[in-house]
């Protein structure tokens, strides 16, 4: 007897996905999205959905380092590629925050927290793309998520203030490097 | 809402994909970006019973430069590709592409949306059909019974429809000459949002003087349509104003929620001439 569950079912299907650095096997229907696999198989509860499309920017997510829409993408067209959510961004998984995070706590840009693993996400892509991004330029790039209650001022201090850190660090990384 | 349940295919090239949708008929879909289809499905809008995956397809991703200066550019190049132009090849003549990409959506659309998905989506205010439209692009597709290459002007059929057959790729779309003097513009409710309406022209420029040009419209139509009353008053020598007044007067736009046919029309003039007045200005 086939007890193969891919083999056996015609509508499910493996997919490997390869999320925070671990590889993951998950047998589920094609129809499944991204986000809805991070959530229900692999128990990633930190990226939210909201609308299911594409407007509030709840799910976003880096797919090979880029922030792309989880609900917006079935879960086998992730396959072959590195997927990272909100869980990364904490050192040693769970413990410290790390340098974002703390800025949005420092900057009061969250209030109920629905939205913030999105902008999180959406604002390591883009630093990580453009460490030297302007003000304007954040403020253009965090149009792109939804968030009904900081009024996003806070959110765009917060990200500005985390990419003046990390290129401050880095100026000094080059000087010691001089000396 | 979730979508319909359907079945899941890997092409591994453009030939084997193409003979599968005809292999499937009806009931299938290509995939590439996903960040309209996807959307439609989530909506149940759209129920294909089969999805052909095209998203691995890399030799539909990239970009590059013909002999006689023209740009050919994969369908699966997505709109981030086109914005950031890594291997600047749109430098001398196709910087109007890169600049039109802001409009479109925001960063996470543009980082998964493609080119030719946006070209066979065929929305009406759809930068790239505008663009397709102003620049006289070809495409270039393949299907089982082999490769043709339709002009920009037979592809647009109107509302969400192409001259593609269900079983035919799009490959490749093709800017056959420079545009230095190019503009896109357009008028949006909120940043990122799709247009009211867009406006692009394609201005012909010799010793500092506008000699002619091409004039094309979004969003006052089923597709992106060319104004050939307004190129006129280019070829005529008028002024940007006159041409604006000229493109306004010819077209007959929908009204809806967001805006009377008198509000359209007043969008057309003013968008006309600031992208007159941006495209001489490069
Ligand atoms: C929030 C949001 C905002 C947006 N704003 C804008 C905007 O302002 N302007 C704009 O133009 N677009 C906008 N879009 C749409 C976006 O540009 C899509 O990327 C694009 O319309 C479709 O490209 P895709 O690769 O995602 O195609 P898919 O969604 O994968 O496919 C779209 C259609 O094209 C077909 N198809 C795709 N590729 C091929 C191919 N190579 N050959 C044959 N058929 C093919 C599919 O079968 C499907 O019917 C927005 C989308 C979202 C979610
Ligand atoms: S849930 Fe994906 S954008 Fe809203
Ligand atoms: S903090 Fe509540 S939605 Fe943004």
């Amino acid at each position: 007897m086939n007890t193969d569950p891919v083999a056996t079912h015609a509508d499910l299907q493996l997919v490997t996905l390869d999320v925070n650095g671990e590889q993951h096997d998950v047998i589920t229907e094609p129809r499944r999205t991204l986000v809805d696999v991070l959530r229900h198989e692999l128990r990633l509860t930190g990226t939210h959905v909201g609308c299911e499309h594409g407007i509030c920017g709840a799910c976003t997510v880096l797919v090979d380092e880029r922030p792309v829409r989880a609900c917006l993408m079935f879960a086998a067209q992730a396959e072959g590629t590195c997927i990272r959510t909100v869980e990364s961004l904490s050192e040693d998984g769970g413990g410290e925050l790390n340098d974002l995070q703390r800025a949005f706590t420092e900057h009061h840009a969250l209030q109920c927290g629905f939205c913030t693993p999105g902008f999180l996400m959406l604002a390591e892509g883009f630093l990580a793309e453009r460490p030297e991004a302007t003000k304007e330029e954040i403020r253009e790039v965090v149009a792109s998520n939804l968030c009904r209650c900081t009024g996003y001022q806070t959110i765009v201090e917060a990200i500005d203030a985390c990419a003046t850190a990390r290129r401050g660090a880095c100026a000094q990384r080059c000087e010691s490097k001089e000396h | 809402m979730k979508p319909a349940p359907f079945q899941y295919h890997r092409a591994r090239d453009v030939d084997g994909a193409a003979r599968l949708l005809a292999e499937l008929g009806d009931d299938a879909k290509v995939i590439a970006g996903g960040q309209s289809l996807v959307a439609m499905m989530n909506y149940r809008l759209a129920r294909p019973r089969h999805l052909v995956d095209i998203g691995g397809l890399r030799e539909l991703d990239r970009m590059h430069r013909d002999a006689a200066g023209g740009l050919h550019i994969g369908a699966l190049t997505t709109h981030h590709t086109v914005e950031t132009d890594p291997a600047g090849v749109l430098r001398a003549g196709f910087e109007v592409l890169k600049k039109a990409m802001t409009w479109i959506g925001h960063l996470p659309i543009r980082t998964r949306g493609t080119v030719g998905g946006s070209m066979t989506h065929g929305d009406a205010t759809a930068e790239w059909c505008l663009l397709a439209v102003v620049l006289d692009a070809e495409f270039v597709a393949r299907g089982p019974q082999g490769e043709r290459t339709i002009p920009a002007g037979d592809f647009f059929h109107g509302y969400y429809t192409t001259a593609l057959d269900p079983d035919e790729i799009l490959v490749e779309i093709v800017f056959p000459r420079p545009a230095p003097h190019a503009a896109l513009t357009e008028f949006a409710e909120r940043r990122g949002d799709f247009a009211l309406v867009a406006a692009a022209v394609d201005l012909d420029v010799a010793e500092g003087e506008v000699r002619g040009g091409r004039v094309a419209l979004g969003g006052v139509a089923a597709a992106a349509v060319r104004v050939p009353e307004a190129e006129a008053v280019l070829t005529g020598g008028g002024s940007f104003e006159a041409c604006a007044s000229a493109a306004a007067e010819a077209v007959e736009p929908p009204a809806d929620a967001s805006g009377s046919t008198h509000y359209r029309k007043e969008l057309v003039r003013t968008l006309v001439r600031r992208a007159c007045e941006e495209a001489v200005s490069r």
